[in-house]
């Protein structure tokens, strides 16, 4: 490969007609004029002026990649790739969880519900239809299992929606340029250890308890 | 006109839990012959292999929902006049707009009452 000098201007092009003398020198069968003239056209074009337009294009195009590189860095920053990574599945497990454990919950009052309505068929007069009253009522507010599933549901959807539109922002602007890790919380305040109820896979059941504390 | 409240019902709904309620609901009100659907695919292939003198359906279910489920009843020649009542969180007025539209008997919107359910399900039976 041809070692070409990297200065610029009237310097880099005294260089190159340099460069220029010593591979004619070294290739003596070369046609001389016919490089002379390739060598000189190039040599016009990039020792030409921009134009002002030209000029200022090329500083629009400049700013437009420090601004990309500044974004890029920001997004770094806000580390985009926890939220598809750790945020958003967390979120809706604990959703779906929501779902679980309000349909279960529901589900035993229904069968407690149906309990009482044998037992009101069995009874007569007034305490028959106050016991049928108080298990409509029951039946009527169990219904907000429906509802609040439905609305969990859409819920789950404006985060799978958000999900996308992170994973386009981290395709655009490819992946974060420094990795800020999550540093491990300390559980040393009350703060730390509020970590709410756990998903039934990963949470411990009284026996584990019960066992943990008699290891003290 | 006296309801007679041994015909068979069909309710719709994906949530069994509210198939529950509705059924307990239906039975308080001497609805005993309830029969249940998970969508709308599984409550024609019900209505159409069977003898039902009312269904009861939620309208978000896949992959038949209850609109386009009351869309096929009302096409079918045999089971266009049978009362449907929709039973649905779906409150906007186009939703509502929709069902009339396509034949829709009554709409309860959720949650909802006993009263409520006994009411409509009386006028519709009473027009039937």
């Amino acid at each position: 490969m041809l070692d070409f000098p990297e200065e610029r201007g009237p310097s880099g092009i005294a260089a190159l007609k340099q460069k220029l003398a010593s591979i004619r020198k070294q290739q003596p069968g070369i046609d001389s004029g016919l490089v002379t003239e390739v060598v000189r056209a190039v040599l016009t074009t990039i020792s030409d002026e921009l134009t002002a337009k030209e000029a200022s294009l090329l500083r629009e195009v400049e700013e437009l990649g420090r601004m990309i590189a500044s974004a890029k860095s920001d997004i770094a920053a806000l580390r985009v790739d926890d939220i598809n990574d750790h945020d958003i599945p967390f979120a809706t497990d604990e959703l779906d969880a929501i779902v679980d454990h309000t349909a279960h919950a529901t589900n035993a009052i229904l069968e407690s519900c149906e309990m009482l309505d044998e037992v009101s068929a069995t009874v007569s007069g007034p305490s028959a239809a106050k016991l049928q009253a108080a298990t409509t009522k029951i039946y009527e507010a169990c219904s907000f299992q429906d509802i609040t599933g439905q609305r969990i549901t859409k819920v789950v959807t404006t985060l799978k929606t958000i999900e996308q539109k992170v994973a386009h922002i981290i395709d655009t602007f490819g992946p974060p340029v420094e990795m800020v890790r999550r540093t491990a919380q300390h559980v040393s305040s009350d703060a730390g250890l509020l970590n709410g109820p756990q998903l039934p896979a990963q949470a411990m059941d009284q026996s584990d308890i019960d066992k943990l504390l008699a290891d003290f | 006109m006296a309801i007679d409240k041994s015909m068979n019902v069909l309710i719709v709904d994906d949530y069994k839990t509210m198939l529950r309620i509705i059924r307990n609901l239906l039975k308080q009100i001497d609805f005993n012959n309830v029969e249940e659907a998970s969508d709308g695919t599984e409550a024609l292939s019900k209505l159409r292999g069977g003898n039902f003198g009312l269904v009861i359906s939620d309208w978000n279910m896949a992959p038949m929902t209850g609109l386009q489920l009351l869309q096929e009843v009302r096409a079918d020649n045999r089971l266009k006049a049978l009362p449907f009542i929709m039973i649905t969180a779906e409150s906007k007025t186009e939703n509502v707009v929709a069902a009339k539209a396509a034949g829709v008997s009554n709409y309860i919107v959720k949650p909802f009452n006993a009263e409520t359910l006994k009411d409509k399900i009386e006028k519709v039976l009473a027009h039937a």
